[in-house]
């Protein structure tokens, strides 16, 4: 019962943080002084979550071949690369560095 | 982004088109991913019904991570606290893509459900200007695949060193990397910002919680309250 209670509430506290913005604002603008700010969130928030993926709460994530498969992906995407198999690049070469040295 | 024809503008149907294209990608992220909550869940006791009853209605990995490890291995309020505390940065996500949305109160609020963190990502123009069409496509795509994985995921119990050893746990870094690499590509304001993000999460993670570094990462777009420096004409 207490798992059920933990995921209704869970999905509307989602619902809620999600709706919380544009529900304010209705069809107002954002004020002028926000929008330098918006425009770089995108990149901020990209960057926090690859880098909470990667360390991991005290750092009990971090493994350098991950580190490796991800700069394959990147390497990969700079060479234009689409975005899928950029991806992939990244994945195989992560599953193969864990296979070899485990 | 939209690759338009120059002289013509996509319709609103060509633009839901790409957001489903670019969706495809990143719900096949989404459905491994899910594979392995539906494992994990399902060795923790949560049955058959509760993990996908939750993908369904939650819809969001990380949240849904915070809490499965929060329950395993605590109160009910502190794993609560954790996933909502991951998820506390849909509220500037949130606040960002309002202006493009439509409709009444209601609609936008229904609406900004779509916002999920590749989505909003792909679905950014630039300069803060977001696609609503692609953002929505996008989503649509992944709901189902991250429910399917779940389902998947608690019907077959894979081991869950299984997705580590097919390098599966580096799908969603990965996608989320690649949007970065878009992102900062020709702006030196966005490199400074993820810099300082990068910083700031890189740091706080290793002595607080995760939604507490994700939070503050957010912090490092802040620089855009500078104004850039122009040259005069």
């Amino acid at each position: 019962m207490t798992l059920w209670i933990a995921i209704g509430v869970l999905a509307l506290v989602n619902l809620t943080i999600k709706a919380a913005g544009p529900t304010l604002l209705g069809d107002r603008q954002l004020p002028e002084w926000s929008r330098g700010v918006i425009a770089l969130l995108a990149a901020a928030l990209l960057t926090g979550l690859v880098v909470v993926n990667v360390v991991g709460a005290g750092g009990a994530s971090f493994r350098w071949f991950v580190v490796i498969g991800l700069a394959v992906a990147v390497g990969a995407r700079l060479l234009k690369a689409p975005v899928l198999p950029a991806v992939l690049a990244g994945v195989v070469t992560t599953a193969l560095l864990r296979l070899a040295i485990g | 982004m939209p690759d338009a024809e120059p002289e013509r503008t996509p319709t609103r149907r060509e633009r839901y088109r790409l957001g489903v294209r670019i969706g495809l990608g990143l719900a096949a992220g989404s459905f491994l991913l899910a594979v392995a909550f539906g494992a994990m869940t399902r060795a923790q006791g949560w049955g058959l019904l509760a993990p996908i009853v939750c993908s369904l209605a939650v819809f969001s990995g990380s949240a849904q991570f915070a809490l499965a490890t929060g329950l395993a291995g605590g109160s009910v309020a502190t794993a609560l606290g954790a996933a909502a505390l991951i998820n506390a940065r849909f509220l500037p996500m949130g606040l960002a893509v309002a202006p493009a949305l439509r409709g009444g109160r209601l609609r936008r609020a229904a609406e900004s459900q779509a916002v999920v963190d590749g989505s909003w990502a792909a679905a950014h123009l630039g300069g803060g200007r977001f696609d609503r069409e692609l953002l929505i496509g996008a989503t649509a795509v992944q709901w189902p695949a991250w429910a399917a994985g779940t389902a998947l995921g608690v019907l077959a119990a894979p081991p869950p060193d299984l997705i580590q050893s097919l390098g599966l746990d580096v799908v969603f870094p990965a996608f989320f990397l690649v949007l970065l690499v878009d992102e900062l590509r020709g702006s030196r304001r966005a490199r400074l910002a993820a810099g300082i993000a990068a910083a700031l999460a890189a740091g706080i993670v290793m002595v607080a919680p995760v939604g507490v570094a994700l939070i503050a990462s957010g912090a490092g777009a802040l620089i855009g309250l500078r104004r850039p420096h122009r040259r005069a004409p």
